[in-house]
């Protein structure tokens, strides 16, 4: 049996009593009231539109067109060999499998270790660690204001939640593996992610966004992130969709005094690529490294949206995106600081790259700051380019054969944001990937 | 080794090349000097291939073979170097990365095996050592933040690891203190021998009391208008290109 919604509003808002009553819902009764609520934020605003400043390079069209359905019943033609090849070779980590957006027991490694970390699945701990859960959940992603979230926080099945106590610094990174397979029909998937990091603890995070099929689907993710006083968080978001995947991501995180964040994203994959980076700097001291690497081809069209948020003294953050754009593709960065009127001394900087590959190729870039404070350091730049032609001829008059020379011009490229990832094993499997889109971009006579 | 017949090169459809003659044979060292915009390096990117600049006429023969032909890297590969008159910054790519790359592939291009890392890493400081350069100098991003001398002194480690028969230095020399000068001298006259030869582009006389050349030609509006033996430099530096 499955939920269809046609592409209107009023679907997605109906929608939501026959998804309570289908049995898919398996979480607690007040989860239940937290959907009710959040379907009238969609109920108002519906999909955006092209006037509205924050999407006006974004068209969503195509969102109003589609139908897609709430359907499967997950784990069903996964099989173990297949989850194992989307591992990073050398890694020594916690796995979690997520298939359709349901949670895949095996071949997935719960975790609840003696010093009191959890990793496991949302719809799980919201039974067995309910406060835990109730603390958070929903409390810091916008449901009213953000269609997005509100459609996820109406619709999620499960995601993954995980725990790190006070005091605890968890090396091991948590391996958590989104699989889409092919149902058969356009599928709607809502993974929901929670993180808790405990005061004084670390964890490493990676979110990673397969497919098993090269079909449509619609990939609406929120995570949100909890960084407790003076803990360390390294997040990752791997967008590796199908090529005709709709995928839109809020990453939302609350950071508490002295805390450091880094998030790297890496996006290569889906039709529509919508990638929203939220982290408010609540507490004083508070440091976010904001990475991305982004690479289109074709039609794909890939938005960025940033919105960093000063809301306290003392603190610095650092966005450093760079975008390869080839055939038609079409990029957007924006980025949003905002700098509270209580947050002095903050120093917030942003630089977006990008390397047109193709004539037909477009990049939107656009810096927004919002300050509301005499005494910040806010800086942003941007680069639209092509390959140097210098810098090929000086390799090529060297010996190096052209083909090489401009892989070597794109692996440096990608390598300024690449190179800011802790876990190596992640990183020399990205910069495999990336060379691999990339030869295949030269195959089809691209990459001038 | 090099002939050069006739040569006729334009820029954005402007002539800068106009019928230049020049040969030089293994073993030897010939200078060209000549005043700003004569077509100095000009040559020097023709030899190495750059696209931009257009042969209209004339031909150039490396080795019996037809230069205007191959590709860039196809003639680094038969052995020319150019030592570029402003070599070019790469952020990103180490220096021996690049270095390593380049050797391999003209190992590739004469059916060699590529060199191991160890054996590249030993034969790197070996001639870094010879050229006084620090070794840091192979781990830091290609030209990226070097002095002035350190991207001179880069370029011809960069000849030294890739044994070219033909070098072509472009204004090696200038912006170089004395004792820089006379590291990129040895440098060069280190690799003299029977089989090498070398294109010195220079403006001034004194880069060729440490490389002492065979010839010096005096390039003037896109030809080589004088040819002589070292005395020419001399003559040149006190006279001036007035006479020409």
């Amino acid at each position: 049996m499955a939920i269809v919604f046609d592409g209107t509003r009023e679907s997605y808002v109906e929608g939501l009593s026959e998804f309570l009553g289908s049995g898919r819902n398996t979480l607690p009764e007040w989860v239940t009231d937290l959907r009710r609520e959040a379907i009238s934020g969609f109920g108002n605003t519906g999909f955006p539109m092209l006037s509205d400043e924050e999407w006006r390079f974004t068209n969503l069209d195509v969102l109003r067109r589609t139908s897609f359905s709430i359907v499967g019943n997950g784990i069903s033609d996964v099989s173990e060999k297949t989850v194992d090849s989307y591992g990073f070779s050398g890694l020594s980590c916690v796995r979690l499998v997520f298939v359709n957006g349901r949670f895949a027991s095996p071949p997935s490694d719960e975790l609840r270790d003696e010093e009191g970390v959890i990793a496991t699945s949302l719809s799980k701990a919201a039974c067995e660690y309910s406060d835990l859960v109730r603390n958070h959940l929903a409390r810091y992603a916008d449901y009213e204001k953000d269609p997005f979230i509100s459609l996820n926080t109406s619709y999620f099945e499960d995601g993954v939640f995980i725990y790190v106590p006070d005091g605890v610094v968890f090396e091991k990174p948590v391996h958590v593996l989104y699989i889409s397979t092919d149902e058969g029909q356009p599928m709607f998937v809502n993974p929901r992610n929670l993180i808790v990091v405990g005061q004084s603890s670390g964890a490493k995070v990676v979110e990673h966004y397969v497919s098993t099929s090269q079909n449509v689907y619609f990939s609406n993710v929120v995570t949100e992130v909890v960084c407790g006083e003076n803990a360390n968080l390294e997040h990752y978001r791997l967008e590796f969709e199908s090529q005709k995947a709709f995928n839109f991501s809020t990453l939302r995180v609350n950071q508490r005094k002295n805390s450091n964040i880094a998030s790297h994203s890496v996006l290569c994959g889906g039709a529509l690529v919508r990638n929203n980076i939220h982290p408010v700097l609540a507490g004083e001291g508070c440091n976010s490294d904001i990475y991305g690497l982004f690479m289109s081809e074709g039609r794909q069209h890939m938005d960025n949206f940033m919105r960093v948020e000063h809301a306290s003294p003392h603190c610095d953050s650092r966005q450093f995106y760079n975008g390869v754009l080839d055939g038609r593709s079409k990029g957007v960065f924006h980025g949003r600081i905002m700098v509270h009127e209580g947050a002095e001394k903050t120093d917030a900087k942003q630089t977006n790259r990008n390397l047109l590959l193709s004539d037909m190729a477009q990049i939107d870039t656009k810096p927004q700051l919002e300050i509301y404070n005499d005494d910040v350091k806010c800086t942003h730049g941007a680069t639209i380019g092509q390959m140097d032609e210098e810098a090929l001829f000086y390799l090529c008059s060297r010996g190096i054969p052209m083909r090489k020379a401009k892989i070597i011009m794109l692996r440096a490229f990608t390598n300024e944001t690449l190179e800011n990832m802790s876990i190596s094993s992640i990183r020399d499997a990205l910069e495999d990937s990336v060379m691999q889109w990339f030869e295949r971009r030269l195959e089809n006579g691209s990459g001038r | 080794m090099l002939e050069v017949r006739n040569l006729h090169v334009q820029v954005d459809d402007k002539e800068i090349l106009k019928g230049l003659n020049i040969t030089v044979a293994p073993g030897e060292v010939h200078s060209i000097m000549g005043p700003n915009g004569s077509g100095k390096s000009t040559l020097a990117q023709v030899l190495a291939g750059k696209e931009t600049y257009e042969v209209t006429e004339g031909e150039i023969t490396f080795q019996g073979k037809d230069l205007i032909d191959l590709e860039p890297e196809e003639r680094a590969c038969e052995g020319i170097f150019l030592a570029f008159q402003y070599p070019v910054e790469i952020p990103g790519v180490a220096n021996t990365y690049l270095l390593r790359e380049a050797l391999n592939a003209k190992r590739e291009y004469w059916n060699e095996k590529p060199l191991k890392h160890v054996e590249f890493a030993k034969l790197a400081r070996e001639k870094m050592r010879e050229l006084g350069i620090d070794e840091d100098l192979l781990k830091r991003s290609v030209n990226t933040g070097f002095s002035g001398g350190e991207k001179k002194r880069n370029e011809v480690f960069q000849m030294q690891i890739l044994e070219p028969r033909l070098s072509v230095l472009d204004e090696t020399d200038s912006g170089l203190d004395i004792d820089a000068l006379k590291i990129v001298a040895n440098g060069v006259n280190s690799m003299r021998g029977t089989e090498r030869s070398f294109i010195v582009i220079t403006h001034y006389q004194r880069l060729l009391n440490y490389i002492v050349p065979d010839f010096v030609h005096v390039m003037v509006d896109g030809k080589i208008v004088k040819s002589g033996g070292k005395e020419l430099a001399q003559e040149l530096e006190e006279k001036g290109y007035a006479g020409f």
